[in-house]
């Protein structure tokens, strides 16, 4: 099917692009001039923030535009001497999937859930070749083992929710390379995978790359992955691309301010100096177990019921004015164990001393003179916000419900709001009238309403960009040293973790594997898990401590 | 104004709100319109639109069928109305119960609702005001009754949707009550979907209360759209009339309300405003 090519004319050629987004948008354009080549055998990683606009480019070069609201106002994407702004959708069709194709962030929802693995690679062969049903059997076969999938033979007939999220990845790469494209688009493949899955995902994209000399333009907003894949990145900003280069040059010597800034704000692999604390606890989790069951349903009478342990015997020590991380990948129980410890959830067995008093045992009116003490900030900051209420009502409410006058907690929301870093004129607002950050400083803002002494904080950055995050870790930790909070915070993100951390407990599968201070556990750490873990950091070798 | 913005932008949404206001308007001023008593003998029976001073004509025993268009809309839209409500207040509670605690008391309220769901509504609806013998509330509870369960199906998925996301997590985490977190937190974000449910429920409503005065179970002191379809509907071939213009009448309510409640299900879900 591939085409040959001459050597050192680029695959894919785009001038000068422009994108034009619909009418009462944020700007007119969602891509103002962009040009850049994608040549053969190359990785080009297309980085910057949300809504920088490169997914639309790589929907522009697909034809996948969601006509009629965005259309390509003016500029060239030429591929192979072929002009994609212009081409008939026919030979678009034959394009997709077989000479560029594209795999996506989310696997679960690229795929379609009633389809086998199997007929869904079958598709993309059928629909692009000639080829007799039992030859496209093995070469659905040859692909699947070419993506490192175990027993083929049961893969080709299983339906994506059998099989984990690295494993989906792996399947849509298959199909994705199929018709051995010579232009494979990854739009963020790694950013919903766990971190070990990640780094094979990575590498198995790079191997697939080298063996088929295809060329890769992969989209992604993790510097680290940057660092570990590309030949050649290129930074976007608010739809332009500010710089692009080597990737050597461009990591390590950035010219362009917002890349300097997009640098600084990547956290270092390196922990900060030891912080004093104290050895006085603040709490103790002591063998603490919660076991989920499913199934069962109408009165019990249904399905067999399955039984998951996310905390299995978790225990933990928080000493007063530390941050003790808690990392792990998903489903290792992390999340439980903090809304256990907020009572969000109630555990089985165990015991959760705060001032020597167990709060597991706390019925609902008992905990809750304790409720101010602990408080949560949550991912989400989304979610986590009532949308129909205004953000001094969000604030207020709690110190109301335990009993503040009104007027007093008013002028409370007031001052946090300051203390966050927000103007006062916030508190009549909308939470949708707020950015991602300031509405985390909102969340933030409303668990200090009630005075606590221990935050606890699940994955609180995890949905923001990089330059918002290390904002939000800087207010985390100024809060922290002004009021003397202990702090609980469950990250997935051990770049995160080595930054704000005092201490790490390692999770798995709801056990806790290791704990230590944080400059040990990077140093030497002993179970093999949170070795693996580290090895697995995108960009592990690179330090953005080095840009000035 | 952002949200009349909204609503304009669907154009039969706009046409419905004209006709169900001229309905109202007109329900409003029957008494001025029409002093007379509507089931009074007011000239010549079975007289055509136009003749004998009647505007839409006479039925068989000589009533004037335009005042009872008009005294009848009042009964249509109250009815209508009233029994909208109950069920709605009905179904929000068991709804919003059993979404908000799911498990055993999700089990048991839905069990219930399921057993009212599967009896065919309007056969249900006769049976309650049968036995109840007919009058304006055994009318209301009867509609209630058949109604209430869709609603508190919609409430109890909205419930179940709203309870785990971070912002009634962060609630919980205050110590809030679950009264408070149900009518302050929840209860808010679920008012589109049970406002738009609700006013395409008061066209099923009024369809109901037609069918059931009909089938001569209507309150007998009381005149309605569909008393007057059935009391003529033997003559249907001599004077088409009696039927007809009640008919009418009911057909542009129930398609005003149903424009209306489309129109506000554009306006209010954020979710579908892309599709106009």
């Amino acid at each position: 099917m591939s085409q040959p090519n001459k050597d050192n004319a680029p695959l894919l050629d785009i001038t000068n692009l422009f994108v034009k987004l619909p009418r009462g948008a944020e700007r007119t354009h969602a891509v103002e001039g962009i040009s850049y080549t994608l040549n053969k055998n190359e990785i080009l990683c297309v980085v910057g923030e949300s809504g920088s606009g490169k997914s639309i480019t790589a929907r522009a070069i697909m034809g996948l535009l969601p006509a009629p609201h965005v259309l390509i106002d003016k500029g060239t994407i030429n591929f192979n001497g072929e002009e994609l702004t212009t081409i008939k959708e026919s030979r678009m069709r034959e394009i997709r999937g077989g000479e560029i194709s594209m795999i996506f962030q989310e696997p679960m929802t690229a795929l379609n859930p009633v389809m086998t693995i199997g007929k869904q690679i079958d598709e993309v062969i059928r629909f692009h070749t000639k080829t007799k049903r039992k030859h496209r059997h093995q070469q659905a076969l040859d692909l699947i083992s070419s993506v490192h999938l175990p027993d083929p033979e049961h893969i080709i007939k299983a339906y994506p929710h059998e099989l984990s999220g690295g494993q989906r990845q792996r399947a849509m790469i298959a199909m994705a390379l199929a018709m051995e494209p010579q232009i494979l688009i990854a739009d963020e493949p790694t950013t919903a995978l766990d971190v070990t899955t990640q780094a094979q995902i990575l590498k198995l994209i790079k191997d697939l790359q080298k063996d088929h000399d295809t060329g890769v333009l992969f989209i992604t907003h993790d510097f680290g992955v940057v660092a570990d894949i590309a030949d050649r990145v290129a930074v976007m900003q608010h739809g332009k691309i500010v710089e692009i280069g080597l990737t050597n040059d461009v990591l390590n010597n950035p010219q362009h301010p917002y890349t300097q800034a997009l640098m600084r704000a990547v956290p270092s692999l390196i922990p900060p100096a030891i912080r004093d604390i104290s050895d006085q606890q603040e709490l103790s989790v002591n063998k603490l177990t919660k076991t989920y069951t499913s199934g069962g349903g109408w009165f019990g009478l249904g399905a067999k019921e399955r039984v998951v342990h996310a905390a299995d015997q978790v225990s933990i020590e928080l000493h007063k004015g530390e941050t003790l991380g808690v990392v792990g990948e998903s489903g290792s129980g992390k999340s439980t164990l903090a809304r256990c410890i907020v009572r969000l959830i109630n555990a089985e067995e165990g015991e959760i001393l705060y001032q020597g008093v167990d709060l597991r045992a706390l019925d609902r009116k008992q905990m809750r003179p304790y409720r101010s003490k602990i408080q949560m900030i949550f991912q989400d900051p989304f979610a986590s916000l009532n949308p129909r209420s205004k953000v001094g009502r969000i604030i207020a409410d709690g110190p109301r419900v335990l009993g503040v006058k009104s007027s007093e907690a008013d002028r409370r929301a007031k001052a946090m709001l300051e203390l966050v870093g927000l103007d006062e004129r916030a508190f009549d607002r909308f939470p949708h009238e707020f950015s991602g950050g300031q509405r985390q400083r909102i969340g933030i803002a409303r668990a200090l309403a009630l005075e606590p002494e221990i935050l606890v904080a699940d994955e609180p950055v995890s949905a923001l960009d990089v330059s918002i995050q290390a904002q939000i870790l800087e207010l985390l930790a100024d809060i922290r040293e002004r009021l003397q909070l202990s702090m609980i915070f469950i990250t997935h993100d051990l770049r995160v973790a080595a930054q704000v951390c005092d201490r790490i407990a390692v999770m798995r599968l709801g056990k806790i594997v290791e704990v230590g201070p944080t400059s040990t556990l990077f140093a030497n750490a002993e179970h093999p898990y949170t070795r693996e873990l580290l090895d697995a950091v995108p960009g592990r070798d690179w330090h953005p401590d080095g840009v000035k | 104004m952002t949200f009349w913005k909204l609503y304009r932008r669907n154009r039969s949404a706009v046409f419905g709100l004209f006709i169900l206001v001229t309905i109202l308007t007109m329900a409003a001023c029957a008494s001025l319109l029409f002093p007379e008593d509507p089931f009074r003998l007011a000239g010549k029976p079975m007289s055509p639109p136009g003749d004998n001073g009647f505007f839409l004509g006479s039925d068989t025993l000589g009533r004037d069928v335009a005042s009872g268009i008009a005294h009848g809309a009042r009964t249509s839209l109250f009815i209508g109305g009233l029994a909208t409500v109950v069920a709605v207040f009905i179904g929000a509670v068991l709804g919003g119960l059993a979404g908000y605690y799911g498990g055993w008391t999700d089990d048991i309220l839905m069990r219930v609702t399921e057993m009212f769901q599967t009896i065919p509504s309007f056969v249900f609806a006769i049976l309650i005001v049968a036995i109840m013998k007919p009058s304006i509330q055994s009318i209301v509870i009867a509609i209630a009754v058949v109604s209430w369960p869709a609603v508190a199906r919609l409430v109890r998925g909205e419930f179940i949707s709203l309870r785990n996301r971070e912002f009634i997590q962060a609630c919980h985490t205050v110590g809030m009550s679950d009264i408070r977190i149900m009518m302050a937190e929840i209860l808010p974000n679920c008012l589109s979907p049970i406002i738009v449910a609700g006013s395409l429920m008061v066209a099923t409503a009024i369809l109901i209360e037609s069918g059931l005065a009909f089938l001569g179970l209507g309150d007998p002191n009381i005149i309605s759209w569909g008393f007057q379809i059935g009391a003529g509907r033997t003559v249907l071939r001599s004077a088409w009339w009696v039927c007809t213009f009640p008919g009418v009448a009911i057909l542009l309510t129930v398609l005003a309300i149903n424009l209306v409640g489309e129109g506000l299900n554009d306006a209010l879900n954020p979710r579908l405003r892309e599709r106009t």
